[in-house]
């Protein structure tokens, strides 16, 4: 076990970072559509409200791998050739926003109501209540909820295995097909993929219960 | 549109369909079994027996923590080194139970864990005793918070059947990848009949929690 940790150490290390990479950029910009999403969901106006829903409840129910492959083929079939880390990112940031979509949205419903009709009565705008007194609050409620998406995000990106995306899994299976030694391999690629994910889930369980 | 109705020749649909089947099947045998084998584990969580617990939850966690793609692939190529050869659709559910039974385990203990202790402590000093007081006042209760994260789960759990493609097990997505394989017009229209068909099937199970959550709370 250890002579794959020290022989493939520069692959499995790229890997590592494919992985990391791809599960930030889609974690920055699932939050911001998935914000956008969360507020079209609690506008005032019915047809923002439907196209919120609609866009939540088709990528919640549609599995990530039928996302990205979609992406993966059909992008350069019509649009422009993108390797499969770009296409295997765009897929996890969609999937990854509708479930942002909803936390975030959860976390401004749980805000007392009293909190927006007082700061719109003190004369400030539906938007900078949004920004200025309901925001700050909600934060403080989804950030626990928002570190379990990451944990999914890092879990989720060995898709990227699949459409060549030169992260952990896709570097494992490399490792693999030269060295045959299955077992091995696989037990340190679950090992980096834990050092990864487990401190972030003790540390969000830790926050969860301090701020509970 | 002639791709689409190309596309969707009744011959496509049926094995499209087909494919619908083992999703299905694959995705209720892992249902049933992680939901028995996580409960008892959830509950051996909760209930704190000295060692054996903390042991548990431990084992739980870093199944949870691990993407559900190595398992699926460390039961089908790696558990053969270790002179046990599942076959695809076994190790497929092998490998969904594995991991979802660690999900159902963390979902039923912090339901359990979210009755107020007053229930416990009220059933208990009327002259209940532990299992009884498990069994009729804290799980009933519990069981009402715990059905939406089971049933997201559990769809989750439906979606996730498709990552085992990758082992070829012949499920909805390995068959349409066949079908749009052989003729690149069929791509998109196979796409878009993946999208409803999972769509359809994940989106009746989320209706059927709802109906089950009235029915509970009325």
């Amino acid at each position: 076990m250890l002579n794959i940790l020290t022989q493939h150490w520069s692959d499995l290390w790229s890997g590592l970072l494919f992985t990391l990479g791809s599960s930030l950029v889609a974690l920055v910009g699932s939050l911001v559509i998935g914000t956008v999403f969360a507020l079209l969901e609690i506008s005032p106006y019915k047809a923002l409200r439907v196209i919120g829903k609609i866009y939540v409840e088709v990528f919640r129910n549609i599995p990530l791998l039928v996302i990205t492959m979609f992406f993966y083929v059909v992008i350069p079939m019509y649009i422009a050739k993108v390797n499969g880390f770009t296409s295997g990112t765009i897929g996890l940031t969609i999937y990854t926003s509708a479930f942002i979509a909803e936390t975030v949205r959860a976390g401004i419903e749980a805000v007392d109501e009293g909190q927006m009709e007082a700061a719109r009565s003190n004369g400030l705008s539906y938007l900078q209540a949004m920004t200025h007194i309901i925001f700050p609050q909600a934060i403080k409620i989804t950030i626990p909820p928002l570190g379990n998406q990451f944990i999914n995000l890092v879990k989720n990106s060995s898709v990227l295995a699949f459409v060549a995306g030169f992260d952990l899994m896709y570097q494992g299976n490399l490792i693999v097909s030269t060295t045959f030694n299955t077992t091995d391999t696989y037990i340190v690629i679950g090992l980096l993929y834990l050092v990864l994910t487990l401190p972030l889930s003790y540390f969000m369980r830790y926050l969860e219960k301090r701020w509970a | 549109m002639q791709n689409f109705i190309h596309a969707y020749s009744w011959l496509n649909m049926h094995y499209l369909l087909q494919g619908l089947g083992v999703t299905v099947l694959v995705s209720v045998v892992s249902i049933v079994f992680s939901f028995i084998i996580g409960g008892c584990l959830g509950l051996l969580r909760y209930v704190n027996i000295k060692y054996l617990s903390p042991i548990v939850g431990f084992v739980i966690d870093i199944i949870r923590n691990l993407p559900l793609l190595l398992i699926i692939f460390f039961t089908y190529f790696g558990l053969p080194n270790l002179g046990l050869k599942p076959d695809v659709i076994p190790a497929t559910i092998l490998a969904m139970t594995v991991f979802e039974s660690a999900m159902v385990a963390e979902i039923i203990r912090s339901g359990i864990a979210a009755v107020d202790p007053g229930q416990m402590e009220g059933a208990r000093s009327v002259g209940l005793s532990y299992a009884q007081t498990m069994w009729r006042i804290v799980l009933p209760q519990a069981i009402k918070k715990m059905i939406p994260p089971l049933v997201s789960q559990f769809v989750s759990l439906i979606k996730d059947t498709s990552l085992a493609t990758i082992i070829m097990l012949p499920e909805l997505m390995y068959h349409a990848q066949i079908i749009y394989g052989q003729n690149t017009n069929y791509v998109i229209p196979m796409f878009v009949m993946l999208a409803i068909l999972y769509f359809i099937v994940c989106y009746a199970l989320s209706l059927l929690s709802r109906l089950l959550d009235r029915r509970l709370s009325a």
